[in-house]
């Protein structure tokens, strides 16, 4: 029943511009992928749950060993590079950083096309680097990096890893 | 008032201002993700970009009062007004934008000042003219 099923890819999205988070958001949902908005970089570390990792007594669950934060499963994020405080690059390395997270892959947004500043995002790990603004054509592209990271998942000794806590309520209804 | 007369006349200010170059590709690609579910999509980003971009505004006429003259601020206040003209498809008031970061650059405050003097007049001419659009669709809309 709900063992395998294919629940909706949910995308991270960080932008600190109110019309740019507007239209991604619209962009992502298009594609039919459940989206969560945030707008800085401590905001969207935060509701992955990586600010709370040293404090965090990890209790072995269904869902706890991939996602660090029990309540949220992100499979892909994608972010605007120009934020105050905390750029898209700084986001892109401290979620590479992290133990937990950096299997996920992370998409950097740019309204500037500087060169140098797409090689660092490639080779700091990030999987694309989009123009803005984004284009339909562009968020076609991310199907590839989340299915890539969803068969790695399947690949792992415990396939229960797979299910989100949706499923799970199936199961034990 | 005749609803087919009020969609031609809305189609006509639309391919205007894309014709004319006050709009470009972006806003078209606005439109395509416009559908039965968002079916104001357009015309709540385009309100969206005004509210949100009043305050920019704001803020840069703020800076150019400001002595010492701060053209980092300026700057920067301005990549964010013209990050969201991009979005939208605002293009001609983008280009205006691109002149105003060159003074800004070689720090010529008369040129920024003039420049934004020019910004403003595209800003809100291209507003006047999508709300009488987007009012002449509403009204079309209403009609059976």
């Amino acid at each position: 029943m709900g063992l395998a099923a294919e629940s909706q890819f949910h995308v991270l999205a960080v932008d600190d511009s109110l019309i740019d988070r507007m239209l991604i958001e619209r962009l992502l949902k298009t594609s039919s992928f459940h989206v969560t908005a945030v707008d800085s970089g401590s905001k969207a570390l935060k509701f992955l749950g990586l600010v709370e990792e040293e404090q965090r007594n990890e209790e072995p669950s269904f869902v706890a060993q991939k996602t660090h934060n029990q309540d949220v499963d992100v499979n892909l994020i994608i972010t605007d590079y120009c934020m105050p405080e905390m750029t898209g690059y700084d986001l892109l390395r401290k979620i590479k950083e992290s133990k937990s997270l950096k299997d996920i892959p992370v998409v950097i947004m740019s309204s500037e096309n500087v060169p140098s500043r797409i090689n660092r995002c490639l080779e700091e790990g990030a999987e694309e680097f989009f123009l803005k603004p984004v284009q339909q054509s562009d968020v076609n592209k991310l199907r590839p990096h989340l299915l890539k990271s969803k068969v790695k998942e399947v690949g792992e000794e415990d396939q229960l890893i797979n299910l989100s806590r949706k499923d799970i309520n199936e199961i034990l209804a | 008032m005749d609803k087919v007369r009020l969609q031609r006349e809305a189609a006509f200010i639309r391919s205007s201002l894309l014709d004319q170059g006050y709009l470009d590709e972006q806003f078209i690609q606005l439109e395509e993700l416009q559908d039965n579910d968002n079916p104001n999509f357009v015309e709540e980003v385009v309100t969206l970009f005004y509210t949100d971009s009043a305050r920019l505004i704001y803020n840069i006429d703020q800076a150019l009062l400001s002595n010492p003259t701060d053209f980092t601020k300026l700057d920067d206040y301005m990549h964010q007004f013209k990050g969201s003209c991009s979005s939208i498809g605002a293009k001609k008031v983008k280009n205006e934008c691109n002149g105003f970061g060159e003074y800004c650059e070689v720090q010529n405050y008369d040129g920024c000042f003039r420049t934004f003097q020019q910004i403003k007049q595209e800003y809100i001419t291209l507003k006047k003219k999508l709300e009488t659009y987007f009012q002449l669709l509403k009204e079309a809309a209403q009609i059976k």
